[in-house]
């Protein structure tokens, strides 16, 4: 059985820093930034309240309108494409690490949420979805009787 | 032209006793640099950085971009799942002499920072006039 003393990796996912790193190796190697699609882009971070969700994804250099999001059921989807403002001219390129092209991902929320009211925000290259839960799907209180 | 100095090593892989989350991750930006014209420019990325957070500064010839986060959990809701962590950004480069360094422009949009360097004019290619005697 595995044990150890103490938890290097108390309270996070350990695999997040090992992602980070396994991109960061192929950045080194290919230097193009074309193995993105191995890993599903973009990385999303997911954060719980009473009745509600919150899903964050880091998109630098999106506007707001090239981001697509459809919620449907209990899955949303994000979709987007990194527009290359400056390739059209002549240019020689020494670093190229950023991304570009397309991407497309659908992530299942632990539960059904309200279309109606999603409430989506993009700032400084950051974008922050909040869903709701809907009204007749809250969890309900159950008194106890004696 | 800009050469990279030193990658920065920043990336925090445990964080150390718990204590990890008061301390700022700095991460490296990933960069894309073209010339363009008579001029090299600098895209470096920087989600979540704020256009007032961001230091770029000069000391002789080398270049340092930092950007630092403010943390931006939402209130009252507690995490989930992370795939990223957050964290500030930071890379040093180093400038030929080419560069004019009193004219370099520096702005930011959607998290991206932009940079453009123009040649300084006495590395731009002269042409010199051959006169017949």
């Amino acid at each position: 059985m595995l044990h150890t003393r103490f938890d290097p990796f108390a309270g996070t996912d350990p695999f997040v820093d090992m992602r980070r790193m396994q991109s960061q190796m192929n950045r080194l190697f290919d230097g193009l930034g074309t193995s993105r699609s191995v890993a599903s882009y973009p990385p999303v971070n997911f954060w719980t309240g009473e009745d509600s969700i919150v899903m964050t994804a880091e998109l630098p250099g999106l506007s707001q309108d090239d981001i697509e999001i459809t919620v449907r059921n209990s899955a949303i989807s994000i979709r987007g494409e990194f527009s290359d403002h400056d390739s059209d001219d002549d240019l020689t390129w020494h670093r190229r690490e950023r991304p570009k092209g397309k991407f497309s991902r659908s992530v299942e929320l632990p539960f059904r949420v309200e279309a109606d009211q999603v409430d989506a925000r993009f700032e400084n290259g950051v974008l922050t979805v909040e869903m709701q839960r809907p009204e007749d799907e809250k969890p309900k209180r159950i008194e106890i009787k004696s | 032209m800009a050469l990279e100095l030193a990658t920065q090593d920043g990336r925090d892989v445990a964080s150390r006793n718990g204590a990890g989350d008061q301390v700022e991750h700095m991460f490296t930006p990933a960069v894309d640099i073209f010339e363009k014209d008579d001029m090299t420019v600098i895209l470096a990325d920087m989600p979540g950085v704020a256009p007032g957070d961001i230091d770029v500064t000069l000391e002789r010839q080398v270049l340092t971009l930092t950007g630092h986060i403010k943390p931006h959990a939402p209130e009252g809701y507690r995490r989930l799942s992370s795939e990223y962590r957050e964290g500030g950004y930071s890379r040093v480069f180093t400038l030929s002499d080419a560069v004019d360094q009193n004219k370099i422009k520096a702005s930011v949009k959607n998290g991206v920072l932009r940079l453009e360097l123009p040649r300084a004019a006495e590395a731009k290619p002269k042409k010199i006039a051959v006169k017949a005697v």
